[in-house]
């Protein structure tokens, strides 16, 4: 069976490493994002790299117009439709703090947007009785913490949306696998300060492919991070609000 | 594009640079970088001194821009963008029977790099260097501009380009010619060798297209150049199937002792020791035989955290056998030799006007960083010098500005396009003001 993977946010370093991966594996690809030139460019190395076939479509998770044309293209597909979410922006905790009203798109990019999108990709999974969705979360979800709590409260958002979307499409056979990478080695977190245990966008591709291919519900990239949440999530918050990790 | 301040270094790990690094990820942020500026590409840092630092300035890391371009299965040529690694082209290409015409010692190298520095590997004597199959590049000068280049376009820039450091300007993509491969595996043929006499005969005698010689740099006296000498030739045989051996990482700096040379030679004497008397013969997966050292990751950690030095040489052939000699008294008198120094017969192929090769025999050793070994370095280098050889740059951390101008005979030619199209010296590296290549200091 033909198997087409939608990569949503493909310009990104992991998205960029998942879809290579699918490529080798022979996959159909539509790689949806803004930066058209770049898609271009990563169309001819996923042909290359052994894709069945290769789109670059426009989507932007602030414009839900631009999400009629990959759904079109997704239904007229003949095979299991899966869709991958790497999409989303990370401004800094301090920038939002000056400026609040940059929450807003981060909201759009990282809850808001790829709601929509799964939310009209979903009835075609029902249908196939197919299909894996992944979406990307973050630790950040997990607990707020002082140091990025914008942020991680729209992946928390969206790790809930991720639950519900599971607990439906479980029903028809599709599924949705959620993923929380730790720090990874991208364009996101290049330069910061207080990175540790930074891991490349390969490895993360690569725990993500096993992980959908056994179905796996959520998981952690890489895997050690379940036990570094683990210890996070149970500080009773009166100590965790003086915190400062 | 955030900058980010880091202290960083080459594959040795002596020399050490603090400056601002930039990694686009997208074409579009490598023009906006760009355009605020030239700084020179770096890539993997596999070379091991300071030809990839530049010291309290700015580099684009070029290893996120790696993406195939297009491919030709009628002529084997390759587009894709210059921080493509070996190892990424070999694992796409050659299960469908292609492979770059050379390949280096590390699979971790980017095309970028493999250009810049005009890499050697195993068939030199035959093939010639990397930069012998560029068909063409694109290159972003110090006036901003992005343009094709090639040998018939621009010859004197394509020269100056190839093994020239990033001087030129920052490779962003390059045209290579593949080579078929039959297979994926090599047929070796490996045999001990009891001395440098031997080894040259070896290598004279020897008709494969793979050669490469492991010496035992701690042997003296009568065994001095005893070692190892191993052939390949490309595997055309039925379909078989070996299975790939799990790589190892070295996972922190080991101590100061384990170089020690009770530790070394001991080392030595079981790695030659496998191959029996007799020789022997077997097939081996074509990046075993290319990369051996990659399987273990971060092996330059085994030096500690001081790091080390590789001296890298070529002799002219009618001089080889006996300043060889004299080196490896001296080195073996040291005791400082690290386990499994190489040693290669080379032919005249070289693409650029300052790549490493001539016709004769290379000799690639590496010691912990001490002052006596440093001592020792610039006596081997003194004896390559007189025997009008060379040292190879994408290695050195030691040199000097007068002996590499003793060895390099085009590189006031190189220097004269260089600085024609660079006149700021926005591409400088440590490397190029070190040893003031650019005669601009």
């Amino acid at each position: 069976m033909k198997q087409l993977w939608i990569i949503l946010g493909a310009s990104s370093a992991m998205a960029r490493a998942f879809a290579r991966k699918a490529a080798s594996e022979g996959a159909d690809l539509i790689l949806a994002g803004r930066d058209q030139d770049d898609l271009q460019a990563a169309v001819a190395d996923c042909l290359l790299r052994g894709a069945a076939s290769v789109t670059a479509m426009p989507f932007d998770t602030r414009d839900a117009t631009s999400f009629a044309a990959i759904l079109i293209a997704a239904a007229r597909f003949e095979g299991v439709i899966n869709a991958a979410v790497f999409a989303g922006s990370m401004p800094l905790q301090s920038e939002i703090d000056a400026n609040p009203e940059l929450a807003a798109g981060m909201i759009a990019d990282n809850y808001m947007g790829p709601l929509r999108m799964l939310h009209e990709l979903a009835p075609l999974l029902e249908d196939r009785k197919s299909g894996t969705i992944v979406g990307v979360g973050s630790v950040a979800g997990d607990r707020g913490r002082i140091k990025n709590y914008v942020y991680g409260s729209t992946k928390a958002a969206f790790h809930t949306y991720l639950a519900g979307l599971r607990n439906r499409l479980t029903r028809s056979g599709a599924h949705v696998l959620t993923v929380k990478p730790g720090f990874v080695d991208t364009a996101m977190t290049w330069g910061l300060p207080g990175m540790f245990l930074v891991a490349s966008p390969t490895d993360v591709a690569e725990a993500i492919w096993q992980a959908a291919a056994k179905k796996r519900d959520v998981i952690y990239a890489p895997f050690f991070w379940r036990y570094i949440m683990l210890i996070i999530r149970n500080i009773p918050e009166r100590i965790f609000k003086k915190m400062s990790v | 594009m955030r900058w980010k301040e880091t202290e960083y270094s080459g594959w040795g790990r002596v020399l050490k640079a603090k400056g601002s690094l930039a990694r686009p990820e997208r074409i579009s942020e490598l023009e906006s970088i760009i355009s605020q500026g030239p700084a020179p590409a770096i890539g993997n840092l596999r070379s091991y001194g300071d030809a990839p630092l530049n010291g309290d300035g700015r580099a684009i890391a070029m290893t996120r821009l790696d993406r195939f371009i297009a491919f030709d299965p009628a002529t084997g040529v390759l587009e894709a963008e210059a921080g493509v690694t070996i190892a990424v082209i070999m694992a796409t290409f050659v299960p469908r029977g292609w492979m770059p015409t050379v390949v280096p010692g590390t699979a971790f190298a980017t095309l970028g790099g493999c250009i810049a520095n005009d890499v050697h590997g195993k068939n030199h004597h035959i093939a010639g260097t990397f930069g012998s199959y560029v068909e063409s590049l694109v290159l972003a000068g110090a006036d901003g501009v992005s343009r094709m280049v090639s040998e018939i376009s621009e010859p004197a820039i394509f020269k100056a380009t190839i093994g020239g450091l990033g001087q030129t300007g920052i490779i962003r993509s390059a045209r290579i010619k593949l080579s078929r491969c039959p297979s994926t595996l090599m047929e070796v043929h490996e045999e001990r060798i009891a001395n440098l006499a031997q080894f040259i005969d070896a290598f004279d005698a020897a008709q494969s297209a793979f050669q490469v010689g492991w010496i035992d740099a701690t042997a003296r006296g009568e065994a001095l150049g005893q070692g190892i000498f191993e052939e390949g030739q490309l595997y055309d045989g039925p379909p078989k199937l070996l299975r790939s051996r799990k790589s190892k990482a070295i996972p922190f700096n080991a101590p100061g002792f384990m170089m020690n040379p009770l530790i070394v030679r001991w080392f030595n004497k079981v790695y030659f020791g496998a191959v029996p008397m007799s020789g022997r013969n077997r097939l081996r997966r074509l990046e075993d035989f290319f990369f051996p050292l990659d399987r273990v990751h971060n092996w330059n950690r085994l030096y500690g955290k001081k790091g080390f030095h590789q001296f890298q040489c070529v002799i002219p052939t009618g001089a080889a056998a006996t300043t060889l000699k004299a080196m490896l008294s001296k080195i073996a008198a040291s005791g400082l030799a690290s386990p499994l120094a190489v040693l290669k017969k080379m032919g005249p192929g070289r693409a650029g006007m300052l790549s490493f090769p001539m016709e004769g025999y290379t000799l690639a050793v590496d010691f912990p960083d001490r002052e006596k070994a440093r001592e020792l370095i610039a006596d081997l280098e003194t004896l390559a010098l007189d025997a009008s050889g060379r040292i190879y740059l994408a290695k050195d951390s030691t040199s000097s500005a007068e002996a590499v101008l003793g060895m390099y005979s085009e590189l006031i030619d190189w220097r004269e396009i260089v600085n024609q199209i660079d006149p700021d010296g926005a591409f400088e590296t440590g490397l190029v003001r070190r040893l003031n290549l650019r005669g601009r200091s």
